[in-house]
């Protein structure tokens, strides 16, 4: 059976039929707030039910209680604030009780009633969640340019914001019902932001060899300088998918949701989420949603440990790597070897090579994807 | 939101919604929980229901074929 969604019940907040011209009618009226690209995908994530329970932005007592006790006020499991900021001059006037519009990129997105309007602390936020204040954290960085007040409240979604990945774009009530047409009882969910190497596909299949289904959900959005273009990451996959997985045991789609680089408090997002799509497993590896060295290798697995209850099953995979005595692609818990025998597959160092136009060996990454990104004329995100 | 106008509930109605809010709190006046609750009442209207109907599972079907999914 696919999983409950969290909290019981998959979140719809679309607006439809009349309501929904009611209140596109209304939206040139009310208060508006301008929001970019990240939290226009919140909206839509909220309303399509990816968020489930949440049915609009955090209220205080919510935001407080995810930062301290990374649950929700009703006790439910939840690691990552989802929190709208406004300045007080865009929220003049506005008072608790109102509905605002949600304009993003000119257009109206979503009506949010005001619940509550709070101030927030830059410092509490960022030690609680990245456990730092570096700057040099991109997560730190980004929390320095939102703006001083958060305004809490549930939202309908009243327009799609516009998405250039559609055709393999799925929301939660699209997979569960795909999910289900394919008999899938176990589902195991891949979360990416990378192009695929042969470390990924060990686990990957390593994680199907013992459930029905595997689910590859790379993000797509914001993400930091250096890291892959979002359409290399989704050529990239369907290159391999196309020579390498037997068609009937995965779906491929991709979720548009920014990256926190929060390490372990993201990783148990990330698996709520995955929960939330119908997956009942989900693959946590190395360094998850980590960056530089601000969360130890293993600290995500750790910290599934203080979640019982969290309703999806994780499955901890050591980094994968190839041994020349076995023969294949092992991990740490299967191979006997020493260091001299084994060769490991860098990204770092994967990256260096592609930077150079080199062909990583087939050791490393299948030709087909190799070929995906080197014919690619800029593969990563540039700075700025 | 910001121009009121009066609307006409039951005396017995109104003592329980102000002897609830002398007990539980929350509201100022019976007027604030009224326009919360029909508030509340209205977006869980406008909002889709929970389960999906069988029209809606086929329409979802529909695209998952289109896309070659199924
Ligand atoms: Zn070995």
């Amino acid at each position: 059976m696919v999983s409950r969604p969290h909290g019981g019940r998959l979140v719809d907040r679309v607006a439809r039929g009349g309501s929904r011209r009611r209140l596109l009618a209304e939206a040139g009226e009310m208060p508006r707030l301008s929001i970019g690209d990240g939290l226009a995908a919140d909206v839509a994530n909220i309303a399509h039910g990816v968020y489930s329970p949440l049915e609009g932005f955090m209220v205080q007592e919510d935001y407080q209680s995810v930062l301290h006790d990374m649950r929700l006020s009703s006790d439910l499991p939840w690691t990552i604030p989802v929190v709208l900021d406004a300045s007080p001059e865009e929220l003049a006037g506005v008072r608790e009780g109102d509905e605002v519009a949600l304009y993003h990129r000119g257009r109206p997105l979503a009506v949010l009633r005001v619940e509550e309007i709070y101030g927030w602390d830059r410092r509490e936020y960022a030690l609680n969640v990245y456990k730092t204040l570096d700057p040099g954290h991109p997560g730190v960085a980004r929390l320095s340019r939102r703006k001083e007040l958060f305004v809490g409240g549930p939202l309908l979604l009243i327009e799609e914001p516009s998405e250039p990945f559609e055709e393999v774009r799925l929301w939660p009530k699209e997979t569960r019902v795909l999910f289900e047409a394919r008999g899938w009882r176990t589902i195991a969910a891949f979360q990416t932001r990378n192009v695929p190497h042969l470390g990924h596909e060990y686990v990957q299949k390593a994680a199907l060899t013992f459930t029905d289904g595997l689910f590859i959900n790379p993000l797509v959005g914001w993400k930091k300088p250096g890291d892959y273009r979002d359409e290399v990451i989704v050529e990239a996959y369907q290159a391999l998918i196309g020579s390498y997985y037997p068609r009937d045991s995965v779906v491929f789609s991709v979720l548009r949701m920014e990256m926190r680089y929060a390490g372990p408090r993201e990783a148990i997002h990330h698996a709520i989420v995955r929960k939330n799509f119908g997956a009942t497993h989900f693959i946590v590896g190395r360094d998850h949603a980590g960056v530089g060295s601000y969360y130890g290798p293993y600290e995500a697995w750790e910290l599934f440990r203080e979640f019982p209850d969290l309703g999806i099953t994780p499955l901890f995979v050591h980094e994968a790597f190839y041994c020349r005595k076995c023969g294949q692609m092992v991990n740490e818990k299967i191979c006997p070897h020493s260091d001299e025998y084994r060769v490991r597959i860098s990204g770092t160092m994967l990256r260096r090579m592609i930077k150079r136009g080199e062909r990583p060996p087939e050791y490393m990454m299948r030709p087909e994807v190799a070929e995906v990104i080197l014919k690619h004329p800029s593969p990563f995100i540039e700075e700025g | 939101m910001s121009e009121k106008i009066p609307v006409h509930i039951s005396r017995e109605l109104y003592e329980k919604a102000k002897k609830f809010i002398e007990e539980q709190g929350g509201f100022q006046s019976v007027e604030e929980l009224v326009e919360f609750l029909l508030q509340e009442a209205l977006l869980a209207e406008e909002a889709g229901p929970a389960e999906m109907s069988r029209e809606d599972e086929e329409k979802v079907k529909e695209r998952l074929r289109a896309l070659g999914y199924i």
